[in-house]
């Protein structure tokens, strides 16, 4: 019988991989944001029709190209992909049928802003988690950290940079909601404050419906700016059995713990090197001290 | 037959049917290279949006820099505890560091999707990000490493200041080595360690840094053996079986540490389970285990065949084998993705500058004293 990875970490979680960690209590937060007050949005599936107007929005908005056919008409594109920041995918078994939209999580605490070597993915304090073209190198660790596996790549390009939902950053700097937000017809996706978001999802689940008694995304990875709720297993549409450890914690640590090295490697190596060092500088007239030390050793050959 | 132009020695080049296969390879390998750059990643690679890193990363960048411990391992038994028996393998290891780091760097050239832009990592900086303390480790290791084998070339070339000042800071320089071997060696594991959900449990460790630390000091010590065993099959250099049978008495210890805790690790967190429930993970995980790690230590720790030139290669091998095998397994293979098989661009660059570093090994080999003072009888069977 498989054993889900989620339930098995939950086990071990505090288990061996707690006892290896330098005992560092910070918090490995990029940014420290408050996470009532960040910017959120809810995706209710059981009110999403599948109108796919988010999507569109999304394309126009974003100057994303689009899907097209060999002969040039317009097709839906069927995953995201560098052109598609958001998409809205379709489960169905012979019971039930739900739709399901996907884009960025907005992480509070971002993996992939961690990651990044150079600092290409930044967390705004107002939640959007953004990406700085002119500073990444490529390496695609964002990609791989991810456990959304939200950040796409150009990968038809010479020179392919990131694509991902950005969350309508500059929108919302203007107080304005963002496109996706802003097109649903349904109600089925909206925008507001964290708090808020996850009132009206609480809410919800003890009303009426089916619901599901889980919202998505609240503890998912630390917690993330997009929740869910829906009246089918996540799992079903498409979402990672994913941990509640913020992930960016699990690598901090040890990154404080590199001065710690340092300071270690420094200091054990000198201290050896003195003291497997001291007959030679009695014995040898001080010759190993300036230049001897790259010198064969007299007498041994090759 | 050694010609002596000026204090360089050129010895007789290894031009047989091998040697030009490599070199024939690494133009290949280097061919390509130059293709993937000018058409992308997506023209040459297998690599796709599910699966970003591809083989580059595993085996090249991960594998690579592993097996390259040895230069900072040799390094500090040499200088820091002074067991001076073993300098003479002291330049060549250096020099495989050396190599193997600009391979790995070149690598990532290769790799990333905007080469063009290395430098960013000089003045962009995210100390949250292990990749980050990666880069400049291996910046700042290349440059030590450099100095480190400067020595070598001055020595041929008869400068004598420049050696003078080179020998001044020799054990600064090994002792910056040391830590920022010890510091990337254990970070490429805290790289992995940000994809708990991602790499299957039998692989994923929170130990990741200990782990990668530990068996890099053993691959890198099995490495100098398959140096020694190549340059004295290639050059006729006495393959120094003595030496090397005392320098690889270490690898036991280290790997025994290291499979006691990895077991441990799978116990107390209940791993184990996994390893019950079979299937390509438990079957990998068991021949990572006995092949790459209980096999070297048996082989190492029996003086028989550790003072034998078939039995130690052989170890040297499987220890070798088992690090590449636990780097792609944790990085590659386990970690979840779309599936993925390098493409034949990937293979050829991947071997191409493999064989591109044994052009380099070789060319430093030919042209300088890479082994100190050899004895008239040893240059009389060049
Ligand atoms: S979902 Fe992925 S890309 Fe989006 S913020 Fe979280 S880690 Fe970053
Ligand atoms: S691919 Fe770019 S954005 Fe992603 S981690 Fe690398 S440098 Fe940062």
């Amino acid at each position: 019988m498989p054993i889900s990875r989620r339930d098995f970490l939950k086990v071990t979680g505090a288990g061996l991989g707690a006892l290896a960690l330098p005992a560092a209590p910070v918090s490995a937060s990029t940014t420290e944001i408050a996470t009532d007050a960040t910017a959120s949005m809810l995706y209710d599936s059981t009110i999403c029709v599948g109108c796919r107007a988010c999507q569109v929005a999304c394309k126009r908005r974003a100057g994303l190209p689009p899907d097209v056919d060999p002969s040039g008409l317009y097709e839906m594109p069927h995953d995201l992909d560098s052109k598609t920041w958001t998409i809205i995918k379709l489960y169905k078994d012979q019971n039930s049928d739900s739709f399901v939209k996907n884009q960025c999580m907005h992480c509070i605490h971002p993996a992939c802003v961690s990651v990044c070597p150079v600092g290409a993915l930044e967390k705004l304090e107002s939640g959007p988690v953004i990406y700085h073209r002119e500073r990444c190198i490529g390496c695609r660790y964002c990609m791989a950290a991810c456990p959304f596996s939200v950040p796409k790549t150009e990968w038809e390009k010479p020179l392919p940079f990131i694509q991902k939902c950005d969350f309508c950053a500059d929108l919302q700097a203007n107080g304005e909601q963002p496109k996706c937000s802003e097109a649903c017809p349904t109600g089925a996706l909206i925008y507001g404050t964290r708090k808020a978001m996850l009132d009206i999802a609480r809410g919800r689940l003890v009303g009426e419906g089916n619901y599901v008694q889980h919202i998505y995304g609240e503890k998912e990875a630390g917690g993330t700016s997009m929740v869910y709720i829906s009246d089918l297993d996540f799992t079903k549409l498409g979402f990672p059995e994913q941990s509640d450890v913020s992930l960016p914690d699990i690598t901090w640590p040890y990154m404080q713990g590199t001065l710690g090295v340092i300071g270690v490697m420094v200091t054990l190596s000198t201290a050896i090197y003195l003291r497997t060092h001291r007959k030679d500088k009695n014995g040898n007239n001080g010759n190993n001290g300036s230049n001897g030390n790259n010198q064969p050793p007299k007498g041994k050959e090759a | 037959m050694a010609v002596r132009l000026g204090e360089i020695r050129l010895r007789r080049y290894p031009l047989g049917p091998g040697m030009i296969l490599v070199w024939v390879l690494a133009a290949l390998g280097m061919g390509v290279a130059v293709y993937r750059w000018i058409y992308g990643l997506g023209a040459t690679t297998n690599l796709s949006d599910g699966r970003p890193w591809g083989l580059w990363i595993s085996f090249d960048m991960m594998s690579g820099i592993g097996l390259a411990a040895g230069a900072f391992t040799v390094a500090a038994v040499v200088y820091i505890f002074n067991l001076k028996k073993f300098y003479p393998i002291v330049r060549a290891t250096i020099l495989t560091g050396f190599i193997s780091y600009t391979l790995a760097a070149l690598t990532l050239m290769v790799d990333l999707s905007q080469p063009q832009r290395i430098w960013h990592l000089i003045i962009y900086w995210n100390i949250h990000s292990p990749l980050f303390e990666i880069g400049w480790c291996v910046m700042l290791y290349l440059t030590v490493l450099a100095l480190e084998f400067s020595p070598v070339l001055f020595d041929a070339l008869n400068w004598k200041v420049p050696l003078k000042i080179i020998r001044a800071i020799t054990i600064p320089l090994i002792i910056a080595g040391v830590t920022l071997s010890t510091m990337h060696q254990s970070t490429l594991g805290t790289m992995l360690t940000i994809l708990p959900d991602k790499i299957h449990p039998l692989f994923y460790s929170r130990l990741f840094p200990l782990y990668f630390y530990l068996t890099a000091i053993a691959a890198g010590l099995a490495m100098t053996v398959f140096e020694s065993f190549h340059s004295s099959r290639t050059y006729g250099y006495p393959f120094e079986i003595k030496m090397l049978s005392k320098l690889v008495k270490g690898i036991p210890w280290v790997l025994g540490i290291y499979f006691v805790i990895r077991l441990a690790e799978l116990f107390i967190t209940g791993k184990y389970l996994y390893l019950l429930q079979g299937g390509a993970p438990a079957v990998m995980f068991i021949i990572e285990m006995v092949g790459g790690v209980l096999v070297p230590i048996l082989y190492f720790s029996d003086p028989n065949t550790r003072n034998d030139v078939h039995g130690i290669t052989w170890g040297a091998f499987f220890t070798m084998g088992g690090l590449i095998l636990n780097r792609v397994n944790a990085a590659l293979i386990f970690m979840d993705g779309s599936f993925y098989l390098p493409s034949w661009q990937e293979l050829a660059v991947t071997v191409g500058l493999t064989c591109l570093g044994l052009i380099m090994f070789d060319a430093a080999v030919r042209f300088l004293p890479m082994f100190p003072e050899p004895t008239p009888k040893a240059v009389k069977r060049l």
